[in-house]
Parts: C-alpha cells; structure tokens; sequence
C-alpha cells in the first residue's frame, strides 16, 4: 500500500485537470459558453470571443476574471461590492489569500463581455480598470473609491467618467512624449487610457451603445433599404423624393458608421465564397455595405437578435439564435473557423500551463522537504507530480501547436512556456538516474519561475499572434528555435543545479561529499548537453539568416546572443579539461551561465536594434537586472573558501576523495562517471 | 630552441584557449552593446573586424588600443587550435568527435574572414515596370562625370566618394575641368527653396541647386536609414569658372555643363555593381493581417532577362525564398513607406557562401558523435 502513496496527489491533480475539460456550469440561463466559442477575426486570425475577452480583460486588469465580492471597512463586512460600496467606501478590498473559507462570485470573461457588449449599465459597475501608481489615483481623486487587491487598485467605468478631461489632458502631454521615456506615473496614465478605448470599443462592437432594440432597428432598416436608396437617388437627380424614406435609411447607418469606426473584433464573417478567407467586417463595416448591396449580410441579423434577446432577458430565444447562428455558420462553409473557436475555447477553460505553474510548485515544495527527512515518499510523490505536470504541460504545448499550426516557439511568451518544458524534462531524467531530490527540485524551480515568467509575458496581449514575414517559416522554427530553446533550458538547469550546490553548500549541512561530487557530475553532464544544443542551434540559426537575409553571420544582437552561450559553455568545458577549475569553479562558472542565457534570451531584445528583437518590455529590465544580481551575488558566495561552507566543515563527514578530479591538459576524457550504485 | 618550445607550449596550451574564449565573450557582449548607440555596421567593423578595439578620449585625435579585436582573438584562436592539434592530439577513435568539432570551426574561423574580405553587399530598387542591370551599394556614392558624345554608349567616370572633402580639388585626365569641392555633406536633406522666404543665397549658380535647399544631418547608425551625401562642386574650366552645381544621391536627374562648346552631364549616385542580366519588376506584394500592421508576406515577382544566354523567365522573390543567380543572391528584403510599387532586393555576392555549411555540418556532426559515444558509455556503464 505505502508503495502507492505517491500516487495520491497526481491522482487528485488529475482530477482537478480532468474537472476543467467539462464545459464551465452556467450561473445563468443565457448560454454564455456557446457564445463564446462563436469566431471573430482579431490580431488577423480567428479567434473564439472568450479569447477576445481573455486578453482584453487580461490587458486591462491583469487577470482573468472580475471578483464581484470581497471585504469592506478592514474586514468589518463581506459580500457584494456594489451593496457595500456606499456604506464602506475606500476600503473595498478583494479576498486576501489566507482567506480560504470565502469563495468570492467572479465574472469569467465570456460572462463579463456579455455584459460590456449587452448590458453596459452592469459593465459600468464592474472593477476592472486597473491604476497602479498612486500618484495618478491622487490626481484624478480617486482615493475613496474602486476595490483594491494587494496594493493594485481597480475602479469602474462609472468612477472615471468624471475624471475623462484630466485624463485626456494628460494624455495629450504624454503622447508626445518616446513611449520610452515615459516616466511610471506617465506609463499608467497612457495604460489607463489605453484601457478606457478598449473598453469604448468592445461597447460598440456588438451593437451601438444607445440601441436599445438592434433587431428592431435593423428590421427597419432593412424594410427601408430598397426605399430609402431609391429616394437618395432620387435626390441626388433633383426628382422628387420621400425625406421619410430617406431619413428612415440614414438614421440608423449614422450609429452603424460609429460602430465601423470603433468596434475592436471583426465578427461578420466573409460575405461569400469568392472573398477571400480572412475578409471578414465589423458589425458596422458589414451594415454600411447594405445599401448598396440591397441586402443585410445575414449574419447580422443573428448578432442583432442577440443582443435584443439579452437586452429584453430571453435566454431562450438568445440560446436559440446562436445554435441558429452556429447551423449557418457551418452552412455557409465556415466549419473549420467553428471548430477553431470551439477548440481554442476549450483550451482557454483548461488553463495547462497555469495548472502546471501549480503542480510544479507543489513538487518542488516536496522534494525539498525531502532533503530534510530523507522520506522516499515526499521524493517519489514530487517525482510522479513532476511527470504528471509534464503531461499537461506536453499536452497543453502539442495543444498550441494544434491551434496555431505552428512549431511550440513562435514567440517570447512560447518560449518560456518551451523552456520550461525543456527544464522538467531535462530535471526528470536527472532524477531518474540519480534519484536523490535534486533533479525534481530543479524541474520544479525552474519549471515554475519560467511558467510565471510565461504568465507576465502574456498580460501584453494575445499570445497566438501571427508572425511577421520573416518568422513565417515552420521548417525554421521547428528546428533552430525549438533547438536553441533547448539549449536555454540545459544551461539554466545547470545554473540552477549549480545553486542548489552553492546554497546547500554554504547555508545546511545536508550536502556530503558525495552529493557534492554527483552534483558537479549532473551541471558537467548538462553543460555538454547544452554546448550541443546552443551549438547547433546556433549554426541553424546561421543557415536561416544565409537563406533569409543573404549572410551567414551579421552580428546582430539575437545572433551575438546565441553566440555568447555558445562560447561560454566552450569555455567552461575548456576550463575543466584544462585543470583550470574544479568543482566550485564550475559551479561558479555554471550560476554565470544563468546570467549570459537570460541576456540572450531577454536582454538583447532591450538594445532595440536588430532584425531579430520582438518585443519590448521595460519592467523586464528591471527584473533581469535583479536576477543578474542575485546571480553574482551566488558567484561570490561559491568563491568563499571552503572554511566558510557549513557543509564541508563538518567533521564528521565521510572522507570522500578530493571534490573534483584534476585532469591533465589535453585529457579529453569525461562525461560524468556513473554512480556505481 | 628552448625558448621556441616554451612559446609553442604556450601558443598549443588549453589555458590559451580559455582566455581567448573569455575575450572573445567580452568582445561579443562590448560589441553586442555598443550597437546601439553606434549602430551594428559601425560596431560590426570597430569590433569584430579589427585587430584591436580603439578608445578615443573626447578630444584629439588619439586613438588607445585597449582591447583585442575581432581579427585577433579569431587569429589567436585558429593558431592555438592548429598548434594544439599538432602537439598533443594522437588521433584514436575515441576522439574523431573532437577532431571534427575542431576542423568544422577553423573552416568557420577561415569562412568568416574571406566572407568578410569578399562579400559584397548591394541592394537593388525596383519599381513596378521598372528594368535594371545593376545594384547599388546603399553606403557609399560616388560623383560622376558622363561624356554623352558618343552616340552608342556614354563614357563614365566616376570619383569615389572618399575624395570629396570640402575643399578639395579633384583632377582627373578624362575631365576637361578642374572640380573643385566647395562644401561636402556626409548625409543631408534636400528641400525645395522657397525664393521669399529664403534670406541665404541658393547653394549653387547653376542646375538643380538654384531652386533646391540643402542641410547638413548628423551621419545615421541607424539599420533602417542610409545616409545621403551631397556635394556643391564648382567646376573650373581652362577660361576659368563655370559656375557651382548642387550633386546629391537623392537628385536622379544629371545635370548639364558645357565646356569648349561640348556638354557633360555631373551628378552623384550610389555606387554601382553592373551585371550581364536584367531584373523587371513586375508586381511587388505586400500583405498585411487583416485589421493589423503585421506583414503578412512581401514579394516580387521579376523577369530575369540574360541577353547573353537568352535566358528570359519569371521568378518569384520573397521572405526566405531568394533568387540565386549568377553567383549572387537576392533577397526580399523591404519596401517603400511611400511608394506600394517599390520594392528592395538584397543582393550578396559572396563567393565562400558554401564554407560555413561544411563546416557546421563538420563541427555539429562531431559534437553529435561526441556527446552520444559519451552517453552510450554512460548508459552502458550504469547498466553493469
């Protein structure tokens, strides 16, 4: 029985997983699931709306969903923010994390654009602009109101209304100001205001935000089409002309011209089958075609009944007109953009790589607890987590790749995601062969950290953007990408493996001689490993620019980066063979490894040069900055003679043999030695 | 003798090894930096394509040598790795992965210099319908004086830009004047004068530069800009002067001077790279996603036309997808903001193209060997 202990806590895992892949419970009867599964084109490719409102909500609130519920006056209330604004204002806050008995009601995107789309005078009320710096909020008077969540504060849409002139004020100063040279209050303030014309036009992108009855006023509309042509020509001939027809045709196309100016998603699908795949409209684009066209594109009509129905709260006409709305999508040969918004919805709702980001941390919780009590079972059961977040992790990349069809790295958010995968694979078969903790601590660590660092990167917006000309090649991607990212994981893992060897080392007693000795057998092991892989992929790399921009080489940034992995692990390995360091010098000189890749991999997209950079992000800068840091500090730490290492002190440790082995110059012997267990 | 051993012990040693490996990481990471501010052609060759990277102090022309450079650590490198190969390689089995590792990178070290050396770079700009036999080299012009007399084809000289210095005089036995040049600007931009408003005198007596303005504009670093140079040149003829000319890279059209009763046309251009063929642009695509600025896809589709060979096809030139012909290659390689008609092909000529696929092919191939004997071994010896 103890033997299958381990297998509990994946057991439970799997059922959380498991539990995600059914369709999301509906709070209300409007079929809000199906509504978004329904494909738009946004960012040029089709996307189900949930996404749409994923990345919108995630852009503007930098979550995934709206709490509805939460504290007030420092703990003194809880319940529904809105019935508790007035009686507590200012002290609105969301739950706090100890919190565990209280299940606040959340808005999920789908939920929440219904109501930006359908039902404003909700939306008005949610909080879901996010201000960050305090001295924006004291500008625009902002201190006693909106909800706030560990030093964040969010506020509705209502509780800026007032403040629209300051705003603009201010960012009619900021814009002219180089977006990077924006100091943080400016930063916020232009954000801010980013935020409020995002949410202007998903108002406007489902109906115009004053119609109340659309299919009531489209039916007109469309009654007054063939009239209502004729009497402009008729006007324009100088004839005789009916004002009534005419007024009834131009009234409504005045609010379709403003939602074909501002609407964000494009959610008309392409007229017929002699346009091209990816022409589709927005709501009003499509509108204003009508008369010339002497006919209303009939998925119109379907969008208009929708928003009637959730206007006038008949769900089931509402349910009925988009399984209508679906039949004739897939009638109308537009089956695979269905399939693609039903898929990508599905893979919204299973969120693998945030359930990994969970899995991860909690076996590299146990898997640390290990070292203290020896327990086969704390390190078997984060061994079998490990695998299991693998799987989800594989299945959630294999699953991207499906939706994109692409290669797994196509981006910067992708390859944290691929680097991470590259890690707990690389950590597991450490673990595998030498099962003493340290692999699954690795895995877990760095598996965890790439995957938040993944989930920040997202916040910029859509993740399955296209790719530009240059990057549209999949032969290229598949190989020099995935195989350069590879090489990224291999030398992060053996800085990593490194400061688990310094850390232990210096701060407990818990690392023998001998786990000393294995360690440095796994970071020798793993830096070959990455040589070979930031080698090749550095060449391949080389072969794509030959065969893109006519030369081999260009120093350019991205390439000189690769480049710099690639010398420093020629160095480290030359060092070894040379005799010139031992065990702590190529730990030492594996923490420096954590510092070259993480410029290469970030760093050089800061220079803003190149062909290669793609994507820009400030706050980045700030925490490569601080790893740098933390690194060095590590470096310096191994540097401290032995006497300071609490582990090699200790008397009583087994006189192993000297800590490395000294090979002669010219000695091309090792990889690691086996174990001889 | 001793001292010959000792230098070859040192010169064949690993510690060498590491320490050039050291420099050239610093080297590649200074370099990778300085681009911005200096731009990557610029810190390309004050980096990577010298043998010592040179500081200057603000003022003075001193130039301090404070670092090895490109040329001198690859130098290094190829030497040690030569000497330690002769020295204390034997060569067995075990170690053919290294040795091709090591033979794959001084082909790559050797490639990369005579790329350096060799290559020529150009672009070529075409606009729809438009035909050319030649590509321009976008970083440096030259002045040209034409000799349109003969009927059947005109007689060029051109002076490479190097020569013009402000106040130089330039003399040449096919030129019947003498070009003196009264101001030279490295990059400027050319306007069109407004005669009311203007308070200086227009830049030159004689041709476009009575009715165009010209400023100076600090010299660009930057990859998506090139510079253009102007010249306001005076020409002096044997009964004296004929007046000034404004020449600039941007003005297409030559202009005119007549001297004992012949005419000559002066202007400046791009240096030029003539071939046998001709290139015709037919249509140039340029998509973007739907409701995004992304690019979606550039290409040109050209007429290739060799009177020589008679060839006369249609190709179709885009992302990743080059035309190589006649020992050059042309890429895709932008467009015109201003003009959708307009596309820039790349055009490299580099005749050592092939060394670093042998040589990755060489060196990846030994790792591959290498770390898999290794892993074999591994397994093997865990196994027993």
């Amino acid at each position: 029985m103890t033997k299958k202990l381990h297998w509990i806590l994946p057991g439970l895992m799997a059922l959380w997983v498991l539990s995600s892949m059914r369709a999301p419970k509906e709070r209300t009867d409007f079929n809000s699931a199906e509504f978004g599964r329904l494909p738009v084109l946004l960012n040029g490719r089709v996307q189900p709306l949930d996404s749409v409102a994923f990345n919108a909500l995630l852009q503007m609130r930098g979550t995934t969903s709206v709490p509805l519920e939460g504290n007030a006056g420092r703990g003194a209330a809880w319940g529904d923010f809105l019935a508790l604004r007035d009686q507590f204002p200012g002290t609105l806050e969301e739950r706090k994390w100890w919190q565990f008995t209280k299940h606040p009601k959340r808005l999920k995107p789908v939920s929440w654009l219904l109501e930006v789309a359908y039902k404003p005078e909700l939306a008005d009320n949610r909080h879901i602009f996010l201000i960050h710096h305090p001295e924006l909020i004291s500008e625009l008077k902002l201190q006693n109101q909106g909800v706030e969540n560990s030093g964040l504060r969010y506020y509705t849409f209502n509780e800026l209304t007032n403040h629209f002139e300051v705003l603009e004020q201010q960012t009619e100063r900021i814009r002219k100001i180089d977006p990077q040279a924006r100091t943080p209050f400016e930063k916020s303030a232009a954000k801010l205001h980013f935020s409020l014309g995002l949410y202007h036009r998903l108002r406007n992108s489902f109906r115009h935000e004053r119609s109340d009855d659309p299919a009531a006023q489209l039916a007109a509309f469309e009654k007054a089409l063939v009239p209502g042509v004729e009497a402009a020509r008729n006007r324009e001939n100088g004839v005789d002309y009916s004002k009534e027809d005419l007024d009834a045709l131009i009234q409504p196309l005045e609010q379709y011209d403003m939602i074909s100016r501002v609407a964000y998603p494009l959610i008309i699908p392409p007229p017929g089958s002699d346009h091209s795949r990816d022409a589709w409209s927005n709501l009003g684009a499509a509108l204003l075609q009508a008369p010339r066209a002497g006919m209303l594109h009939p998925a119109t009509r379907f969008f208009a009944s929708l928003a009637s129905s959730f206007r006038q709260n008949q769900p089931e006409k509402f349910n009925k007109t988009l399984s209508e709305y679906g039949e004739w999508l897939a009638a109308h040969s537009f089956g695979s953009e269905v399939q693609k918004g039903r898929r990508e919805f599905a893979f919204n709702q299973l969120q693998p790589f945030y359930k990994c980001m969970v899995i991860y941390v909690l076996a590299l919780i146990l898997a640390c607890a290990s070292w203290f009590n020896w327990s086969e079972t704390l390190n078997r059961t984060a061994f079998s987590l490990l695998t299991f977040g693998l799987v989800v992790h594989s299945g959630g990349l294999l699953f991207r790749m499906i939706l994109e069809g692409r290669p797994p790295v196509t981006n910067l958010y992708s390859s944290a995601i691929f680097v991470g995968w590259g890690t707990v694979v690389l950590g597991l078969v450490l673990e595998r062969i030498y099962r003493n903790a340290i692999g699954s601590v690795v895995a877990g660590l760095v598996g965890f950290i790439t995957l938040i660092i993944a989930h920040h990167l997202s916040m910029d917006g859509d993740t399955m953007e296209m790719l530009r000309a240059v990057l549209d090649t999949n032969l290229w991607l598949a190989t020099h990408v995935v195989v350069i990212t590879l090489g990224y994981s291999a030398t992060f893992v053996a800085g990593f493996l490194a400061t688990i060897y310094i850390v232990r080392g210096i701060f407990t007693k818990s690392l023998s001689r001998e786990t000393a000795q294995i360690l440095g057998r796994m970071v020798y092991g793993i830096i070959c490993f990455g040589t070979l892989f930031s080698f090749v992929g550095t060449i391949l790399g080389g072969i794509w620019a030959d065969q893109s921009w006519g030369r081999f080489w260009g120093w350019d940034p991205k390439e000189n980066g690769a480049l710099l992995i690639v010398i420093w692990c020629a160095v480290i390995l030359h060092a070894r063979w040379g005799g010139i360091i031992k065990e702590r010098g190529l730990m030492a000189m594996a923490v420096f490894g954590n510092i070259v890749t993480s410029f290469s991999w970030f760093g050089v997209n800061m220079l803003g040069v190149g062909l290669h950079n793609y994507g820009f992000m400030e706050a980045v800068f700030q925490w490569l900055t601080a790893f740098v840091v933390s690194q060095l500090v590590l470096i310096g730490l191994c540097l401290l003679p032995e006497k300071y290492w609490s582990s090699f002190q200790a008397k009583d440790a087994p006189a192993g043999p000297s800590p490395s082995r000294s090979s002669g110059p010219g000695s091309y012997d090792p990889l690691p030695q086996p174990t001889g267990k | 003798m001793r001292a010959i051993k000792a230098a070859f012990k040192i010169l064949s040693s690993l510690k060498l090894t590491v320490v050039c490996l050291c420099c050239a990481l610093v080297l590649v990471f200074v370099g990778t930096l300085a681009q911005v501010e200096q731009g990557l052609y610029l810190a390309q060759a004050r980096y990577f394509q010298s043998f010592m990277v040179y500081w200057s102090p603000s003022q003075g022309g001193l130039r301090i040598p404070v670092f090895p450079g490109g040329y001198f650590i690859g130098t290094v490198l190829l030497v040690n790795l030569i000497a330690a190969h002769s020295v204390r390689f034997t060569f067995t089995k075990k170690k053919i992965g290294i040795f091709m590792v090591h033979a794959g990178i001084i082909l790559l070290l050797l490639g990369q210099l005579t790329t350096e050396l060799f290559s020529i770079e150009s672009h070529m700009r075409l606009t729809e319908g438009e035909s050319k036999s030649y590509s321009e080299n976008g970083r440096r012009s030259e002045l040209v004086v034409i000799d349109p007399s003969d009927p059947t084809s005109d007689e060029v000289i051109s002076i490479p830009e190097s020569r013009l210095k402000s106040n130089a005089t330039i003399d040449h036995p096919r030129i019947p004047v003498t070009i003196k040049v009264r101001s030279y600007f490295p990059n400027s931009r050319l306007s069109r004068r407004a005669p009311m408003m203007a308070t200086t005198p227009p830049p030159a007596s004689h041709g476009l530069g009575q009715t165009i303005e010209v400023a100076a504009v600090p010299p660009t670093v930057k990859m998506d800009e090139r510079n253009l140079p102007s010249a306001v040149v005076e020409l002096v003829g044997p009964s004296g002067s004929l007046g000034t000319w404004l020449v600039s890279s941007v003005l297409e059209d030559f202009q005119e001077f007549e001297v004992g009763g012949k005419a000559f046309k002066i202007g400046m251009r791009f240096e030029r790279y003539y071939k046998p063929f001709n290139l015709e642009l037919q249509q140039f695509t340029h998509e973007k996603y739907r409701g995004t600025e992304i690019p979606k896809n550039f290409a040109s589709r050209v007429r290739l036309k060799n009177l020589q060979t008679g060839e006369d096809r249609e190709v179709s030139i885009y992302m990743n997808n080059p035309l190589r012909y006649g020992g050059e290659t042309f890429y895709q390689s932008g467009f015109d903001d201003k003009d959708p008609r307009v596309t820039i092909l790349q055009v490299v000529r580099n005749p050592s193209w092939i060394t670093p696929y042998v040589a990755c092919t060489l060196s990846g191939a030994g790792l591959l060997v290498q770390f898999l004997t290794h892993l074999i071994g591994f397994a093997k010896r865990r196994k027993s």
